[in-house]
């Protein structure tokens, strides 16, 4: 429902892609770790402190951990690149104004009219969302679509979702609220073409 | 005079009053160190507790265990003791027990200042039990983000609890960074140059540098908001032209070096008894040392990867991303030096080792998951989620919590004197590692599955009944595990048998002395010419206490050490410290009322509290130095050294320097946070401007020019036998300019409840109004100390020490009326 690793968007599945690669490379080298320490109690012969010098601090200390965090920026700079929200034909707009403890969704296509706690948008289509909150700061996450961002007083950002198919997809704020924080929750519902178009006509229920 | 006598003498002179009534006026720093750990620990419970509340809470889902406003109250709590109360000062302790032991002399540079730190922690940490006892403690997170914490949002008393709770703790935190600075720098054993230096020293003086520039940007966070609070100053109020995420930037750019001041102590104490338990010296010293120096600079720039879903431009997050990955590096090295470490020597599973394993195992996953939320996609994803929780306990029960206990282990014959017969360490070590894994391993996932942190309850159909199950059964069995510590750790000191000197055959000059040890450290002072000084001498500690070192006979009731070149352990002063007093307390009291009348909005209880400061500051500082010259005094081995009143630098001005450090920073901040307004805040520009005024401005450099040059002149003249006191009129007439200019520039500012730019620079004013005050109290001190005959060609310390303040002044108070004054006369 909420689930981060059960992607429905072309975001959130990149995002997937890049922590199961994490956690691959983080789970052999966290193994070489736990193994050099357990060969630690071994028997060993002696050796001159120069060399453990360039070996263990030199080595794996500085050369190691270079080369793997260059390779994982560049991936995690590359992703970051493609999740933004580019310009393009095709993009439906749209603005999420977070309140305590509600979203209030309004649609560039269809100025007329606003929904409360859910929000319309076409599948198969990049949607740009406007977030704005009108009293403290909240956050717009759809886990199964995209990434989560922040709604600022006195500020715009707009964050970048798509879902692939048609469908109900839970969203919460995500930045602590108070009391109200554990229900402030919402949906967003992905329409086919038709249904969508009927949607921006005012005839979807 | 044999050893017994002797340390009949030097205990005389040294020890607090007997009974607990020693507590409040001691000024000895294995006392007070013992004090930090103790309260420390008692917080490090009292934070537990809540952390198994929590865990109550989260157990099952639709928990009606507390409801929102409770359980805000119990995590908020929970964060903010961990961090402030208990992890902060058990760094303190430790430094403030260990370093004069480890680094051979007898105290620290300030010993007043450790206990007056100590009381406002005291004091502090109980006003933030008792909002907790009363049901109003702070609710807005640890992080406190305006506008939820702002007036409209937070109307109550909780979170003033907190801004003005943690500022007064924070006090404990900078005096202890000064302290910790200047004894690593001064107060060492003859011979101990810096590369000779024990470890724990070096990763100690880099925390404590932290502590001075990481914790000022946070204090003026504190401050700027309780003043928003209070008077409706709109710092973070978008639409009077304030910024919330200026709150953000301020918090996080002392919040992420924060957690590297938690770390490092701890791998201070990995590298001193690691090497011990693997009966070899530590792999790669200076290597370590730079990790440790790279470490601390690259903290200070990464903050913003706490911000990486606020909407700040993406090429802006990829530099702070690349920063954030880097800061693995030295990490990586100095695990890495470690294991090296093991693999050289033969590691031996003692108690205090098996908390270094699981310091590995731990801390190792921590470091890789902090590595995944450095990479900006994934941490859109995992901000502010459960995974988050997991990682940052990784890191800090790992990189912490561990490393302090085998530190605790380590050092307990040290604190007592006993030795451990009982197994229950080992039991209780079993448990911790066990409960721990259980609690947080299986939290990540539940945080990919979409579990937000701070969360009060969940629905059966969300899918996490049964990991949030597993955590709180772990969470159970941890807290069961830490229980027996503390249990361990009493009955040790109760019970066990008297242990031998130096049980581990460490090589560390904390051990070359009876233990527990003596209020005076050592009869004489050690002449150090190795990092392992007992390891070259293991019967240095016979010598010592012979009265073979340096100042092996005490003279009169003076408490005497000595300091020495910053670099080359050089001797260079002779230091009589002051006896055991009641001012640390009662300025810590008075400065409690200081707070608790801003708490309460007593206003005018306000001004009282800040003049008993005054006059009790004033006392303290009164109370050293001498109306007549003196020789230079014999310290043994053919030395003779001058006593610090007569010498040009003082440790007061090495305290000045490092308090002005911080002071700097602080300043420093706030002209970050006036141009982050200027430029990035929405709602600019402001309705109305300040009316510039050439003559304002003039007068006010002038009086900034005056101090200094006068201050020199009356330091001259004083030196050359004249008498100063026209000279230091001087210099009072031109602080007294620099407050009429500030004064004025206070008067003239537009309204500060209608807009930030006002707002700010209504602060900027005030802070040069109050270091103009504070100059004119010092030069008004120096001018009565010149008139009383404490001063004289030879004695001659305060000059220096006012010139600094003097200096700053000047420095901050130009800034300030430029900044004030030069964009209307420009445009």
């Amino acid at each position: 429902m909420l689930s981060t690793v059960d992607p429905a968007g072309p975001a959130a599945q990149t995002i997937a892609t890049l922590w199961w690669v994490m956690l691959a490379g983080a789970s052999l080298i966290f193994a070489l770790v736990m193994v050099l320490l357990v060969l630690a109690f071994r028997r060993k012969n002696a050796g001159d402190d120069a060399g453990r010098v360039r070996a263990w601090i030199v080595g794996l200390g500085l050369v190691f951990p270079m080369t793997v965090l260059a390779a994982l920026l560049a991936y995690g700079l590359i992703v970051g690149e493609r999740l933004l929200p580019r310009e393009g034909p095709d993009i439906v707009k749209v603005g999420a104004e977070g309140r305590l403890s509600a979203w209030t969704f309004t649609y560039e296509d269809a100025p007329s009219f606003s929904t409360d706690g859910t929000l319309h948008i076409p599948a198969g289509r990049p949607v740009d969302v406007a977030v704005t909150t009108a009293d403290v700061i909240h956050s717009f996450w759809v886990p199964r679509l995209a990434g989560k961002l922040d709604a600022i007083p006195g500020r715009t950002n707009i964050l970048r979702i798509e879902a692939d198919e048609a469908g109900t997809y839970t969203g919460v704020s995500a930045e602590f609220s108070g009391t109200g924080y554990d229900s402030f929750t919402f949906y967003v519902i992905a329409h086919d073409a038709a249904n969508w178009d009927a949607f921006l006509n005012g005839d979807f229920e | 005079m044999n050893a017994l006598g002797r340390h009949r003498k030097l205990t005389a002179i040294w020890a607090s009053e007997p009974g607990f009534k020693g507590w409040f006026s001691t000024v000895n720093h294995t006392d007070l160190g013992r004090m930090f750990l103790a309260t420390a620990f008692f917080f490090f419970f009292i934070g537990g507790l809540l952390a198994m509340l929590i865990r109550a809470q989260l157990a099952t889902p639709h928990s009606a265990f507390a409801g929102p406003d409770i359980y805000n109250q119990i995590f908020t709590m929970h964060g903010t003791i961990m961090m402030f109360l208990f992890a902060i000062p058990t760094f303190e302790g430790l430094a403030v027990y260990l370093l004069p032991k480890m680094l051979g002399t007898r105290d620290l540079a300030f010993p007043r200042l450790t206990a007056y730190g100590f009381w406002c922690y005291a004091f502090g940490g109980s006003m933030m039990l008792v909002s907790m006892v009363f049901g109003i403690a702070p609710d807005g997170g640890w992080f406190m983000y305006p506008p939820l914490s702002g007036a409209i949002h937070s109307p109550g008393i909780n979170t003033d609890f907190w801004l003005i709770g943690i500022t007064f703790v924070e006090i404990s935190a900078i005096a202890a960074a000064v302290e910790i600075t200047v004894s690593i720098l001064k107060y060492r054993a003859p011979g101990m140059s810096l590369d000779k230096m024990p470890i724990f020293a070096w990763y100690a003086l880099i925390t404590a540098l932290m502590i001075l520039t990481g914790f000022p940007p946070l204090i003026l966070g504190s401050i700027l908001l309780e003043v928003e609070r209070a008077f409706g100053f709109p710092f973070f109020q978008a639409e009077l032209g304030g910024d919330s995420l200026l709150w953000q930037h301020l918090f996080w750019l002392f919040g992420h070096p924060e957690v590297y001041i938690i770390f490092l102590p701890a791998a201070g104490v990995i590298s001193t008894v690691l090497p011990v338990m693997c009966r070899t010296p530590l792999l790669g010293y200076g290597w370590i040392v730079a990790a440790a120096l790279a470490l601390a600079f690259l903290s200070f720039g990464l903050w913003v990867h706490h911000m990486f879903t606020t909407g700040i431009p993406h090429m802006g997050l990829a530099f702070f991303s690349a920063a954030s990955t880097l800061v693995a590096v030295p990490t990586g090295m100095q695990i890495f030096a470690w294991i090296g470490t093991m693999w050289k020597g033969r590691p031996e599973l003692h108690l205090p080792m098996l908390h270094l394993l699981g310091f590995f195992f731990t801390f190792v996953i921590g470091g890789l998951t902090g590595v995944m939320v450095a990479v900006v996609p994934f941490d859109w994803q995992a901000h502010d989620t459960a995974f988050i929780t997991a990682h940052l306990h990784y890191v800090l029960f790992g990189g912490f919590v561990f490393p302090i206990f085998a530190g605790i282990y380590y050092w307990m014959p040290h604190f007592t004197g006993r030795k451990r017969f009982f197994y229950l360490g080992e039991f209780a070590f079993a448990l911790v590692f066990i409960g721990f894994h259980v609690t947080f391993l299986a939290m990540h996932w539940v945080g990919l599955l979409g579990q937000r942190r701070r969360i009060s309850t969940y629905a059966p159909e969300d899918g996490w009944t049964a990991i949030n199950l597993i955590s709180s059964v772990g969470s159970f069995v941890l807290a069961i595990g830490i229980a027996m510590i503390l249990i361990d750790v009493f009955l040790h000191a109760l019970t066990a048998s008297r242990g031998r000197r130096n049980p581990w055959r460490a090589g560390t000059l904390e051990w070359a002395m009876i233990t527990p040890a003596p209020a005076y450290n050592f009869a004489s002072l050690p002449h150090v010419t190795d990092r392992n000084p007992l390891t070259i001498e293991p019967d240095l500690a016979v010598q010592l206490a012979k009265g073979e070192g340096y100042l092996g006979t005490p003279r009169n009731t003076w408490r005497e050490t000595l300091t020495v070149e910053v670099a080359s352990g050089k001797p260079d002063m002779h230091v009589i410290y002051p006896a055991n007093t009641r001012l640390p307390i009662l300025m810590s009291a008075v400065t409690g009322i200081f707070f608790l009348s801003l708490l309460l909005k007593f206003y005018w209880t306000v001004p009282v509290a800040v003049v008993g400061v005054a006059i009790l500051a004033w006392k303290w500082v009164w109370s050293i130095g001498r109306q007549d010259d003196m020789d230079t005094v014999p310290v043994g081995q053919d030395i003779h050294l001058p006593n610090f009143a007569m010498t040009d630098r003082p440790p007061g001005w090495w305290g000045s320097v490092f308090l002005l450090t911080a002071n700097a920073t602080l300043f420093g901040s706030l002209l970050f946070g006036f141009a982050f307004l200027w430029t990035v805040a929405p709602g600019w520009p402001p309705p109305d401007w300040f009316p510039p005024s050439v003559s304002a401005l003039a007068l006010g450099i002038i009086g900034a020019g005056l101090g200094p040059i006068a201050m020199r002149y009356a330091t001259q003249k004083n030196r050359n036998g004249g008498t100063p006191l026209a000279s230091l009129a001087l210099t009072l007439a031109g602080a007294v300019l620099v407050a009429v200019a500030c004064a004025a520039m206070m008067v003239h500012t537009p309204a500060p409840t209608r807009h930030a730019y006002a707002a700010t620079l209504f602060v900027l004013g005030s802070y040069g109004l109050f270091h103009a005050a504070l100059g004119i109290l010092m030069v008004c001190f120096l001018i009565a100390r010149v008139r009383c005959g404490f001063t004289s060609s030879a004695r001659r310390a305060e000059f220096p020490i006012v010139r600094l303040w003097i200096d700053y002044l000047s420095v901050v108070s130009v800034l300030i009326l430029v900044v004030a004054h030069l964009p209307g006369l420009m445009g």
